[in-house]
């Protein structure tokens, strides 16, 4: 078995679903008595091609060409196609983000093979891996195989594994030089830009506060802003929070809005409408605090207090502050 | 602009699921079916776009017989005309082989525009789109929330992760993937209801579109989601929980 992730970069370091991934691609890869590969791409991959040389792989590819900055469907998957077809890889393994749900179902078609896309989990079954994925929104779980023969290409959801499990090692690093003709790229990127002044990132945030239906009113936020700022986490919210204008729309958690994975995450006035529970279930510790015991969030969390949030909350600060 | 709307029909969001007797799907038995909800987002754009600039909508869908009450609601909301594929059990396709039936149709109507939903909400592969405009050799742009006529082409707008934008541009023909939510939908009329009747809906069987369509992803059981948590709840006075807590946040989690 032969296993190669496709790193993505954010800011100055790594997307952080993209070290999960790896993560994911060496328990792949374990599962076949192999080490896992790495692709970085970029116009100079080589800088942090050595960052990824600083974990157990096998190898780590540099694949460089200039036309890979600002990111394209088109160049990526040009170049992706020449790295694999010189690679031979079994499995490709990305991160599900939003740059991998743009260009590698291109990339997988153009190979003619299939893509099994948020994946949570894998296992080996009757000489094959199967691989575990939700369907219908959560409600359930489908075991997949891939039938066919090699590339095999998978994404894994944000969340399923976890980058502290990486194992660190030393890995040759490998310059592949590709070609990219200009007009093979067709679409113009522009520049990223925020709408509010105020949007922030929660996929990078570590300790995470979230309000729901259970707040009664915008000036109620203040509680769930002190309770944060004595965590040190970041304010978001459920669907109807930010529907009713309290918070904007980037700091709004599930399906509609980012997909978090914290290594703290408290939902307080949540019930858990499954819409919310995809966007941070992966969370490594989940608290809930809600008044109905039946409440969908406890399903999923590691702590519960069923109690009144505007009484929960303040004996919660006042505890962190005794610290 | 000719335009061509894909969309998919899906078990209605809220219904209560059971799986089939073989666990490779869900019992469709008085199953309640519904667009697909990001699908119907891409139908309101083309009918936006069309209403704007001038053009032709037209809807096409895959699926067996029940997917033509599908068609009927396109119809009736504004679509000039629709393809329906004939196909038994969509179910049963992965990404690449459902988009070669759609991309076949596609190529035979010679659009402008493709614009399909950025996933569903059953298989939730969000990948259909993307891969039909591999097949027919189109640039795409994906989690679109915005479009405008730009340059001979178009300018979209396209959703980043946490909270940022960007635009793109790209010249046609070309594939959109539409997120939801990027603009408010409309109701079929009365109106719309009695003209969808005379529309034309022309029919094509599957198996001729795409005679070798090997699906490469299979289903082979579908299971409850486990429950891999055990909560514990603290229980006592407000005080005495939210002590309880930060200990074991602390000390047993540690995650402060």
């Amino acid at each position: 078995m032969s296993v190669l992730a496709v790193m993505e970069e954010r800011g100055d370091g790594w997307h952080p679903a993209s070290l999960e991934a790896l993560a994911a691609a060496q328990q792949l890869a374990a599962l076949g008595g192999v080490k896992a590969s790495a692709a970085v791409l970029g116009k100079d991959p080589a800088p942090r091609a050595s960052e990824a040389a600083k974990y157990d792989l096998d190898r780590v590819y540099a694949v460089s060409h200039a036309l890979l900055e600002p990111y394209t469907a088109d160049a990526f998957t040009a170049a992706l196609e020449q790295a694999i077809g010189r690679l031979g890889p079994e499995y490709v393994v990305f991160a599900h983000t939003y740059r991998t749900r743009d260009f590698a179902p291109k990339l997988a078609a153009r190979l003619g093979r299939p893509l099994v896309s948020d994946v949570t989990g894998f296992r080996a079954e009757d000489g094959g891996v199967v691989f575990i994925r939700p369907v219908f929104q959560g409600k359930f779980v489908a075991d997949v195989q891939i039938s066919g023969g090699a590339p095999r290409f998978v994404s894994v959801q944000a969340g399923a594994f976890r980058a502290d499990s990486l194992a660190p090692g030393s890995a040759a690093v490998e310059t592949i030089a590709v070609d990219v003709s200009a007009e093979a790229v067709r679409t113009r990127p522009g520049d990223p830009f925020r709408e509010d002044a105020g949007a922030v990132d929660l996929t990078a945030a570590e300790r995470i506060v979230a309000a729901g239906r259970g707040v009664k009113s915008e000036s109620d936020l203040e509680l769930i802003r002190k309770l944060a700022e004595a965590l040190g986490a970041e304010v978001a919210a459920s669907r109807p929070v930010c529907d009713a204008g309290w918070l904007p729309l980037s700091r709004q958690v599930g399906s509609s809005g980012q997909t978090v994975a914290p290594k703290l995450y408290i939902a307080v006035g949540i019930s858990g409408a499954i819409q919310h529970l995809v966007g941070m279930k992966g969370s490594k510790v989940i608290v809930a605090i809600n008044k109905d015991p039946g409440a969908p969030i406890f399903e999923v969390a590691d702590y519960g207090i069923v109690g009144d949030l505007y009484e929960v909350v303040p004996a919660i600060i006042e505890a962190l502050g005794r610290g | 602009m000719k335009i061509v709307v894909a969309f998919k029909q899906v078990i209605a969001r809220d219904s209560l699921l059971r799986l089939s007797a073989d666990a490779r799907w869900v019992d469709e038995t008085d199953a309640a079916y519904e667009i697909n909800e990001a699908d119907a987002y891409a139908l309101e754009a083309g009918l936006q776009l069309k209403e704007k600039h001038g053009g032709e909508v037209v809807a096409l869908c895959a699926g067996p017989d029940r997917v033509s009450k599908a068609i009927r609601e396109a119809l009736a909301k504004g679509a000039d005309r629709a393809v329906h594929i004939v196909l038994e059990h969509p179910e049963r396709l992965d990404s690449l082989a459902t988009a070669r039936l759609l991309a076949e149709a596609v190529r035979r109507e010679g659009p402008d525009l493709l614009l399909t939903g950025l996933q569903s909400d059953d298989i939730g592969a969000g990948q259909t789109g993307v891969v039909a405009a591999e097949l027919l050799g189109w640039p795409h742009v994906t989690l679109v929330m915005g479009i405008e006529p730009a340059n001979g082409g178009l300018r979209v707008r396209r959703e980043l992760e946490g909270g940022w934008f960007q635009y793109v541009e790209t010249p046609l023909p070309a594939v959109l993937t539409i997120q939801s939510g990027i603009t408010r939908l409309r109701y079929a009329t009365l109106m719309g209801i009695k003209r969808a009747r005379s529309k034309e809906v022309k029919r094509i069987e599957a198996a001729e579109l795409a005679p070798q369509n090997e699906t490469a992803v299979l289903i082979v059981r579908l299971r409850e989601a486990e429950k891999t948590k055990q909560t514990e709840i603290l229980d006592g006075p407000p005080a005495e929980a939210a002590a309880k807590l930060v200990e074991k946040l602390k000390f047993e989690a540690r995650v402060l």
